[in-house]
């Protein structure tokens, strides 16, 4: 439980390029964060007890140790928001980030306001585990997670209960990506062998009752590869 | 006749069934204890490093260590228990095996019968059975279990085993001989290392005597080479190669020793060109071959000469008679027409011993056989051969016998008849007919009908003959010496032959062994060279074809260069693939004679020949024995051919990944510096907006997407991309693929038109995502300015296509397929097209990889270029109902 009260959070940054770092750091000073850096996995541990951020950026390659292992010791040793990096075509690495714990996942080159983008979701869903939040808007979209109900243009929408349950998968990290293996794990609980396909099916119905353009989704965003993510009211 | 390549039907069904199924490797032995199954296992481990999934289904290590060492590191599939009498391990459990699926499966002592109760009584029936689910096997036998050679093999060993694998069965096979030489196998023996099978050890000093091993070593050798024959020659029919193999004719031409043999060649050979089939020259080796004068072996030896220059390909075979050679022959060679010489013998001999063409018509029925007057410039035959006269001695050796007879027979004259006492005579006539030949027989035949007459014919010691009756003791002598001469005469010729070709037999496994043991092609050039020069007792060089001519590479004794005249003679005979230099007919002049060295690749360099004393290199007699060596020659090229080309195709591989490595290595190395200056400008442009951050961002972003297409492209380049495959819903392809390139796009507006309940696609998402990417790419950079560009969706009977559609100047016409090649941009367009040329080489590598189908095309109204994507109905999911929803 961080005591830190207001705008000033302190985010970890893991990676072995100075340059790299210089960058984040450059850009996160402009939104108003404190930075630590480390360029190594060991450097990284260190840093996590001894300053215990709030968030850490983790660049998947490290010198020292594949950044995969660190996923789960992060996650163990601190209660920091965790964004990993990671090359473009390495999409199974980054499932496995998430599946492992990870928050959110960026992929090189990414630009700032992106980088920036995540991070303020991975702070908003910190509050939101602390706090507890039950309303969440989506373009015109309303969730109401603890009455279960979705309304459109304030108009009821009727969906069924795979469907809202799909839905509130997303609605419960809004902005964070959710990879298809938790949202299935949720879903359908009781299967052993999930497919895709079911998913794909059920979000094309959820984006025809809730989108207004469903060729061009703008409230579920595809992640390739990776899952879905509900995009914010904030249009972040 | 009808195509010049038709292929033989029944090798392609051979090869095709082999296809689909597993392979089956066998480590052939010629004894048991020479390493078979340590080799295997040797192997099968090396094929685990290499990543095949191998596992033992059944190993016998009969105790040894080093054996059990090497099972430690493999999986073994444990045996059946087999309630059989209480006795061994159980049996190979063929179902758990066929239920594992691996790639490769060990299973050791291929001839071994089942347990009673077993799927299967036979052990290579389960392998069979293996091999047909498509699994790889690794297999041992030993020599003595393979059917056909059970019988030879009992005959010398006096070991019969009851346990044999059908010929069929190696003749699908890869072989490996495991070999050790005899004596060391000897000396393991000794030393208790080599497990003896119930079968071997009642006769176990026997089995294991030194000719024994080597006799069985051979036979291996050649089974070994026989199936590499076999299935050389079926690949070689299957494919076609060198367009021979026509039309199924081939012809047969059986030539003797006579000049006019070589008649019969040149009509077969004119036959052969008119049914366009290959054909042989064939000698029937029998008895009488052994009486043939130096002259007819000349002649013989001349007429194959004339074969293999008319290229035709000659063949010696040793056969009872030439009725029967000619008939298994043919049947062997699969010949459709033969071609013989019509002997000019006398009637009586044909009524004697029937005419050999009466009897050869009657035994094949389905083959033409041609007839042609051959012996017409025939010498007059000798009627009678006498044989040798033989030495002294022989004939001392006789007198002397007879001496002691006549000497005996004094002492005994008085206590039996007289007539008996010519029996004792038959003694020293016999024996001298058996052992000297003919006309010592005969000589001892008169000498002592002689003694008899002077010594107990009355009146005795003189000559004359009283008694008429005696006369017929004096012909009976003279009689027994005739046939009994002839008798031996014809025991010791067959003996000479087997001798002699059990001689030529020897010397060609043993230079075969010695192209064994060569691992690399230097060592085999300087082993054919020393071989072929110890057997002839000649100098030897060995050249290959390069760009500046015949390249000398090896010698013995090492020679350093040649003169021009060899040199011009070598290259003739590499070109025409005949021989050439002294003691050919071309370029005589040469002190070397140069012979080719076929292999089923053409000719691969030749083989040079020289006397020190400048004589004839070879005598026309030696030249078959030199034909079988180059044969032999030739199959060890190609074997080291075939290992270098698997060593090269390795290199290949491992050159492939350094490359990739490095591109991706690269690629990274890339990334990291542009991700900094993309995000530096970006906070560049964040802080103080100005025009030259957004040229710096825009164009760090091109670099990235060059870099990227670079090693998209690498990826394509090498081939087998890796898939992983997905439900894909397009939209969310469309919608991403349209995300990442927003500002390529500029004001191009998007247009999706997809079908609403267009079904979802099985691709990769993430190259599918790459493919929409660069069309859209394309499309923003040829598209007219403020054009839309629309992405249409439709479902087709059988396929669902998805078209980026641009309005502009369109293909050239012409170049619709081109424009997917490596490197092609549009022409015919004087903006400044800035791309890396890669981007639609890209789409289509990657459609391809996922076996979609792509294809470019102009259209009319409004005018522009439309590239469509299809997606084959294998790839496209069949639309779930909600029930089927769990």
């Amino acid at each position: 439980m961080t005591t830190r009260s207001s705008g000033r959070h302190k985010v970890l940054i893991i990676d072995d390029e100075p340059q790299i770092r210089r960058l984040i750091h450059a850009a996160l000073t402009r939104a108003d964060h404190a930075t630590v850096e480390a360029a190594n996995a060991r450097e990284a541990l260190d840093k996590l007890r001894e300053e215990r951020p709030d968030i850490c950026l983790l660049d998947l390659g490290l010198p020292d140790r594949d950044g995969l292992e660190l996923v789960p010791l992060i996650k163990r040793d601190s209660d920091a928001s965790l964004i990993v990096i990671s090359a473009r075509d390495a999409t199974e690495q980054k499932v496995a980030a998430l599946d492992l714990g990870a928050d959110d996942y960026l992929t090189k080159p990414f630009d700032t306001d992106e980088m920036l983008a995540r991070v303020r979701v991975a702070l908003r869903n910190r509050m939101t585990k602390d706090g507890g939040v039950s309303m969440v808007r989506a373009g015109d979209v309303a969730i109401d997670l603890m009455a279960r109900i979705v309304t459109r243009g304030g108009q009821e929408v009727h969906l069924t209960p795979k469907e809202y349950g799909v839905l509130a998968q997303l609605a419960k990290y809004p902005g964070r990506v959710i990879t298809h293996q938790q949202i299935m794990a949720q879903v359908w609980p009781n299967e052993h062998a999930h497919h895709v396909e079911y998913l794909r099916v059920l979000v094309r119905t959820l984006r025809q009752k809730l989108e207004d353009d469903p060729q061009r989704p703008r409230i579920i965003a595809n992640e390739l590869g990776i899952g879905y993510r509900l995009k914010e009211a904030d249009g972040a | 006749m009808s195509e010049p390549e038709r292929r033989d039907p029944e090798a392609y069904l051979r090869q095709a069934a082999r296809e689909g199924r597993g392979r089956l490797k066998i480590f052939l032995g010629a004894a048991p204890g020479v390493g078979k199954t340590y080799e295997m296992l040797i192997d099968g481990m090396q094929r685990l490093k290499a990543g095949v999934d191998v596992v033992v289904g059944v190993v016998e290590t009969h105790g040894r260590r080093e054996t059990e060492a090497l099972l430690h590191g493999h999986e073994v599939i444990s045996r059946r228990a087999v309630d059989h009498q209480g006795h061994g391990l159980g049996e190979m459990d063929l179902d758990a095996i066929l239920a594992r699926r691996p790639g490769l499966v060990l299973v050791d002592e291929l001839a071994h019968s089942n347990a009673p109760g077993s799927r299967h009584p036979k052990r290579y029936q389960d392998v069979e059975e293996l091999l047909d689910a498509g699994i790889d096997v690794y297999s041992t036998v030993n020599i003595q279990h393979v059917e056909s050679l059970n019988d030879v093999v009992a005959s010398f060993t006096r070991v019969r085993v009851r346990e044999t694998v059908p010929d069929s069965i190696l003749e699908t096979a890869e072989i490996e001989v495991v070999d050790i030489p005899p004596d060391e196998l000897i000396d393991r023996l000794k030393e208790g290392k080599v497990y003896i099978p119930a079968e071997a050890s009642r006769a176990l000093n026997h089995f294991f005597s030194k000719s024994n091993l080597t006799a069985l070593r051979e036979m291996a050798l050649r089974r070994a080479a026989q199936a590499v024959d076999a299935q050389m020659l079926d690949y070689v029919r299957a494919h076609a190669l060198a367009g021979s193999f026509a039309a199924g004719e081939r012809v047969v031409v059986a030539i003797g020793e006579l000049p006019s043999a070589q008649g019969l060649v040149r009509a077969a050979k004119r036959l052969a060109d008119a049914l366009k089939a290959p054909w042989t020259a064939v000698h029937i080796e029998t008895q009488r071959s052994l009486a043939f004068t130096a002259e007819e072996r000349g002649h013989l030896a001349d007429t194959m000469a004339l074969a293999s220059r008319l290229g035709g390909t000659t063949a010696t075979i040793p056969a009872p008679s030439v009725v029967a050679g000619l008939r298994q022959y043919a049947a062997d060679a699969r010949a459709t027409q033969i071609v013989i010489g019509k002997a000019s013998r006398s009637w009586w001999f044909e009524l004697r011993h029937g005419s050999v063409v009466d009897r050869l018509v009657r035994a094949m029925e389905d083959v033409a056989i041609h007839v042609l007057p051959g012996d017409r410039f025939a010498p007059p035959r000798r009627t009678a051969r006498m044989g040798p006269w033989g030495k002294p001695a022989d004939y001392l050796w006789s007198t002397a016998m007879i001496a002691l007879m006549t000497a005996i027979g004094r002492l005994l004259v008085q206590t039996i008849a007289l007539g008996n006492i010519a029996l004792l005579y038959l003694v020293p006539v016999m024996f001298a007919a058996a052992s000297f030949g003919l006309r010592a027989g005969l000589f001892a035949g008169l000498l002592s009908s002689l003694a008899y007459n002077f010594f107990f014919l009355p009146p005795t010691g003189t000559l004359t003959v009283s008694n008429p009756e005696n006369v017929i003791s004096i012909l009976v002598l003279l009689g027994v010496a005739i046939v009994t001469s002839q008798f031996a005469a014809r025991v010791r010729a067959q003996a000479d032959l087997a001798h002699g070709s059990a001689r030529q037999n020897a010397a060609l496994a043993g230079f075969s062994r010695q192209l064994t043991a060569a691992s690399s092609q230097d060592e085999l050039m300087h082993a054919i060279c020393a071989e072929v020069g110890r057997m002839f007792d000649v100098r030897t060089v060995l050249l290959l074809p390069s760009p500046d001519g015949p390249q000398l590479r090896a010698a013995v004794p090492p020679e350093d260069r040649l003169e021009q005249i060899e040199k011009a003679a070598a290259q003739w005979a590499m070109d025409n693939e005949q021989p050439a230099g002294r003691g050919s007919s071309t370029l005589t002049a040469s002190d070397w004679l140069f012979h080719p060295l076929r292999t089923t690749r053409g000719v691969l360099g030749v083989l040079g020949l020289a006397r020190e004393d400048a004589g004839e290199p070879l005598r026309s007699d030696q030249l078959p024995l030199l034909m079988s060596l180059l044969d032999q020659a030739s199959i060890a090229f190609d074997r080291m051919a075939l290992e270098e080309e698997m060593l090269d195709a390795r290199q290949i591989r491992e050159r492939d990944r350094l490359r990739s490595a490095l591109l991706s290595s690269v690629g990274h190395d890339l990334r990291t510096p542009l991700t900094t200056i993309i995000s530096a400008a970006h906070e560049l442009k964040r802080q103080h907006p100005c025009d030259l951050a957004d040229t710096v961002e825009a164009e760090a972003l091109r670099l990235t997407r060059f870099v990227a297409n670079l090693l998209d492209m690498a990826r394509v380049e090498a081939g087998a991309l890796p898939l992983k495959l997905e439900p894909v819903d397009l939209f969310d392809a469309v919608a991403g693929a349209v995300h990442d390139t927003r500002q390529s796009l500029g004001r191009h507006e998007v247009k999706v038109d997809i079908l609403p309940d267009i079904p979802l696609v099985r691709v990769d998402p993430t190259l599918l995502h790459h493919i929409l990417i660069n069309l859209l790419d394309n499309a923003g950079r040829y598209a007219d300015p403020d054009t839309p560009v629309t992405i249409q969706g439709q479902r087709l009977p059988g396929a669902i296509t998805l078209s980026v559609i641009d309005q502009g100047p369109g293909i050239p016409p012409g170049s619709e397929a081109r424009v997917f090649d490596t490197f092609t941009r549009m022409e015919g367009s004087d903006r400044a097209k800035h791309g890396t040329g890669l981007g639609l080489a890209i789409v289509k590598g990657f459609a391809e990889a996922m076996g979609l189908g792509v294809s470019a095309a102009n259209r009319a109204n409004p005018p522009g270029a439309c590239f469509t994507l299809r997606f084959p109905q294998a790839s496209i999911l069949s639309p779930l109902a909600d029930e089927d929803m769990p």
